[in-house]
């Protein structure tokens, strides 16, 4: 009984100390993003790790994403005779939703483990404190660039995931099972706003993409320096992208649409 | 040097790939209202009942869309809904214009269809559309519809 408690206690203080190291981790982060204006290279450097390298997974996602959404509209909606509607269907659960979401999470696996694991390793292999020897702010250094790179990376990959989405369901819809273009295109336009739907998606992107590479590049620096460690802040950075990823959402779609 | 300038030319590329979609998603797929013009000039309806009619409806003229319902309101005193459209300046609407509310398809969104007049006299920003019809409520008409049935009966 009074073991069940205190291993309570330990869990719940464990978990209290891990957010708090991570809010000063993020403040002390910040508080080195100023420092890259002298050195933009080194945030080019990760943009290219972070988004050009997670490209093809979120321009093949995007488009299979908009096509199966195409087909699986298609059969619901022209029962009711509204199959001119699916451009509208589309356009708005991908822009509102699936875009930031899905990419948000790709970009967690793919981006943010990479991330973790290799920030865990430099702490492991003594990297990390063999910049502070040298007098040279690890924070500045390693953990801005990537955690800015992230942020801007994020709402790029999400419009380009939108729009591939989007541009799937077209193909589908219109090439193969014969939607009239017109109607696809025209209705979107009429249902879909720009500040109402397509800028609160980019804020949704936004929030994710700072939400993800700040858990990741925290994971990472507060792996333990070992092997197992590192894999361990690896999963961990995959599950909980996904779990705050998918929380967020829903507090941010009640805020914005409910 | 030359790895770091291929580096550069793929998070140039990447960044404009990113910023292209964002714009196409603004032209193709939503209405952005900045390239909407926003001259023209306003008029108001006045309906009794505007049925489902919202906002951005559609305000058409022998089928083609000629403006937009910009705002919609109650009318305190005399309890009807004071419709307000944005018609594009282009088009010149004779006085005696009058408007009807009607259901594009069986389930569609409902839009004003614009009967022109023949007044020589044309609307200008802030004029009153009189003639009006308000939208057909299904439950309504039913109802209208079963009351005659009844009183048809009865006479006999």
């Amino acid at each position: 009984m009074l073991n069940g408690l205190q291993r309570l206690g330990a869990t719940s203080l464990e978990v209290f100390a891990r957010l708090g190291r991570g809010f000063l981790f993020l403040l002390r982060a910040l508080a080195g993003m100023p420092a890259l204006a002298l050195r933009p290279g080194l945030v080019v450097q990760q943009l290219f790790s972070v988004g050009v390298l997670s490209l093809v997974i979120i321009v093949v996602s995007g488009l299979f994403v908009g096509m199966v959404l195409g087909l699986q509209g298609y059969t619901t909606l022209v029962n009711f005779g509204a199959d001119q509607s699916l451009g509208v269907l589309v356009a708005l659960s991908v822009v509102r939703e699936l875009g930031p979401v899905v990419t948000a999470l790709l970009f967690g696996g793919r981006a943010g483990s990479a991330l973790a694991a290799e920030i865990g390793l430099m702490k492991s292999t003594d990297q990390l404190s063999g910049m502070e020897m040298m007098a040279v702010d690890p924070m500045r250094r390693v953990i801005a660039p990537r955690l800015l790179a992230g942020f801007l990376a994020m709402p790029l990959l999400a419009a380009i995931f939108s729009f591939l989405a989007i541009f799937g369901a077209y193909l589908v819809g219109v090439g193969l099972l014969g939607v009239d273009s017109g109607a696809f295109w025209g209705q979107m336009q009429d249902a879909v706003e720009f500040r109402e739907d397509i800028l609160n998606g980019v804020i949704k992107s936004l929030a994710f993409g700072f939400v993800a590479s700040w858990i990741a590049v925290f994971e990472g620096y507060d792996a333990e320096p070992t092997s197992e460690g590192v894999s361990r802040a690896t999963t961990r950075t995959v599950v909980n992208t996904s779990l705050a990823v998918l929380g967020l959402d829903f507090v941010l779609t009640a805020l914005m649409f409910g | 040097m030359r790895n770091r300038r291929v580096v550069e030319i793929w998070v140039g590329l990447f960044v404009a790939l990113g910023a292209a979609a964002l714009f196409a998603l603004a032209i193709q797929v939503s209405n952005i209202p900045v390239f909407e013009s926003t001259d023209g000039y306003e008029v108001e309806l006045r309906f009794a009942n505007i049925g489902g009619l919202r906002t951005r409806a559609p305000v058409t003229v022998g089928g083609v869309r000629v403006g937009r319902v910009s705002d919609i309101r109650l009318d305190p005193d005399s309890y009807q809904a004071v419709v307000s459209a944005r018609i594009q300046s282009d088009y010149r609407l004779p006085e005696d214009t009058s408007a009807s509310i009607y259901t594009s398809g069986l389930l569609g969104e409902q839009y004003i269809a614009l009967d022109p007049g023949g007044m020589d006299m044309y609307l200008r920003d802030g004029d009153e559309i009189t003639l009006t019809q308000s939208a057909l409520v299904l439950e309504r008409l039913i109802g209208q519809f079963l009351y005659q049935m009844g009183g048809d009966n009865e006479e006999e």
